[in-house]
């Protein structure tokens, strides 16, 4: 009965036939839009025929031999941006869930209270702590002038730039990690860490040989999403700096949709391909790595 | 175990430093809801607003635009939630009852499909709904919106089929019942917190994209919340009162929401999302 594979297919006929025009035929059509040099110009109007044409592997030469100079430090930024914003996600994710990962009075109230940056919605924290970081009269500024006279320009001073988004992220991303790793943590049986305190292991030996062992592949799960994710986020660095001042908080996703905005249709589905190369090709090294460890 | 009362001391000050933290931000953004535009500009630290007004919310609302907006998003969020739960509950159900040629190719491919960026797919999209001419319509929305919700429904729901015994539909089978019958009158019904969790996930994320939202409406009458919010930020004098009464109201349905489903939300994360 359960072999029956035709109607296996009957149930995922909607699916696959929806799947196949929102996502297959998308992204077939935006791979081969970046061997061309489509852009809003020569994509033909009803009055003019459109005389755009392939062009092999020029956009992709033209990115990776830096014929567009903006597209390493681009890459470079993405990078930093994703590590930092991973270690102290998946650091202070790991303290809170160890925290709560014991018997007192009123953590259920704590875990609330810290999941509340993930249930509001992701661009109205973006807007609100752009609003938060405003020089004149922001929330940061104003806390700062009680201290000291001096006030930062948040989103236009270098490395205030550059921090103001990490932090916007990190606060949003941190309840994700809590509730994971806590899940992980509440998995493991009690009777090792039982076994470990009658055998006379201290805290931190059990911590080091015990939670890290059993928590690895809740924590390599979780941290390649993590990773997939903020090299994905187009909110935060849309709606908190705009890319500003002059592109360079842009990461690899917000460029590419500058060029897209700019009408290149080509060039932004060329950087998007190279996006998408690079977070396959990372999760493949990534999950045989850990699957080694 | 038994904590001591320095560690016990540690542990609370971890976790009101860390709650402080997250609660702070969006509680100075209710606070400024209720400010004058007058007092939001002041520039010396003022927490509580002097002078507690609804006017923010009041000009809100009788604006049409954002009355407009929020129907617009709850019309895509509403029709989103449709399709994603009935395409992810029917495909789900396959993936767990039967076992065939392709199954776990499937798997692996809803599983991939987590990892796109969604500007690989815009590119495309943008033509497609062009051709169609569906751009600048809510239906752009929704066929895009379900497929991205899919895939993390179909691994949740997965996980809740796959804890209904078999036998019950076995038995429904004997008494003439046919598979689809079983599927609607026995699966259906048994799984409804499940079901329940993907609609969650469905509307929010319907609720809360940004980018194809921004990229495929352009007319001021037709855009979503995010989008028709976003636009008071490039205004030359932001009006951060009136954002922060928008954030507000935004806000406050899918926070409740939230914390009524998140503890479904998290098993199924824990079982269908991060155990793969």
């Amino acid at each position: 009965m359960r072999s029956r594979a035709w109607v296996a297919w009957v149930f995922m006929l909607p699916t696959l036939l929806v799947m196949a025009v929102i996502v297959f035929v998308p992204l077939a059509q935006s791979v081969a839009f970046s061997f061309t040099d489509l852009t809003n110009r020569n994509q033909g109007t009803i009055f003019k025929p459109p005389s755009w044409q392939f062009v092999g592997l020029e956009n992709y030469t033209n990115i990776l031999t830096g014929g567009d100079p903006n597209f390493y430090p681009t890459l470079i930024w993405t990078v930093i941006w994703t590590v930092v914003n991973v270690f102290f996600h998946f650091t202070l994710g790991l303290i809170l869930a160890l925290t709560l990962n014991q018997r007192f009075r009123g953590r259920t109230t704590y875990r609330l209270l810290l999941m509340l940056p993930w249930a509001v919605p992701a661009y109205i924290t973006a807007i609100s702590w752009r609003f938060l970081f405003n020089g004149e009269y922001g929330l940061f500024n104003a806390v700062l002038g009680l201290v000291s006279d001096q006030r930062i320009a948040w989103l236009s001073e270098f490395p205030w730039y550059y921090v103001a988004p990490i932090i916007v992220n990190v606060w949003l991303g941190v309840p994700f990690m809590m509730v994971a790793l806590l899940g992980g943590l509440q998995s493991i049986p009690a009777e090792l860490y039982e076994a470990a305190q009658v055998d006379g292991a201290s805290r931190t030996q059990r911590f080091w040989n015990i939670t890290l062992p059993q928590l690895s592949s809740v924590s390599s799960t979780v941290i390649l999403l993590g990773i997939i994710w903020t090299f994905n986020i187009f909110v935060v660095i849309y709606l908190v700096t705009g890319g500003g001042p002059g592109g360079r908080t842009d990461i690899l996703v917000t460029y590419t949709y500058q060029a897209f905005t700019r009408g290149d249709y080509s060039m932004a589905a060329a950087y998007a391909v190279v996006v998408f190369v690079l977070l396959i090709s990372f999760s493949a090294v990534y999950r045989r790595f850990t699957r080694e460890a | 175990m038994k904590m001591s009362r320095r560690h016990s001391a540690l542990t609370h000050i971890i976790l009101i430093g860390f709650a402080l933290w997250s609660v702070i931000p969006v509680i100075w953004v209710v606070l400024t809801s209720f400010k004058t535009e007058g007092e939001v500009f002041s520039t010396t630290l003022q927490i509580l607003p002097q002078d507690p007004t609804l006017d923010n919310y009041r000009e809100l609302l009788s604006r049409g635009d954002f009355l407009t907006w929020a129907r617009n998003s709850i019309f895509v969020a509403v029709i989103t939630t449709v399709v994603g739960v009935f395409l992810a509950s029917t495909c789900a159900y396959a993936l767990s009852r039967f076992r065939f040629r392709g199954r776990s190719a499937s798997l692996y491919i809803f599983l991939v499909a987590q990892m796109f960026p969604g500007v690989i797919l815009l590119v495309g999209l943008y033509q497609i709904f062009n051709n169609l001419g569906l751009l600048d319509t809510p239906w752009a929305l929704v066929l895009s919106y379900s497929t991205i919700a899919i895939p993390f429904c179909i691994l949740m729901l997965k996980g809740f089929f796959d804890t209904i015994p078999y036998e019950l539909e076995e038995a429904a089978r004997v008494d003439g019942v046919g598979v689809f019958g079983a599927f609607w009158r026995i699966v259906v019904p048994l799984s409804v917190p499940g079901i329940a969790v993907t609609a969650f996930y469905s509307f929010i994320t319907a609720w809360n994209e940004f980018l194809f939202a921004k990229t495929f409406l352009t007319s001021r009458e037709q855009l979503t919340l995010p989008v028709g919010t976003a636009t008071f930020v490039d205004a030359f004098n932001q009006p951060w009162a009136l954002l922060s009464a928008a954030s507000v109201l935004i806000s406050i349905p899918v926070v409740i929401f939230f914390y009524m489903a998140q503890r479904y939300l998290i098993s199924g994360l824990t079982t269908g999302g991060v155990k793969g």
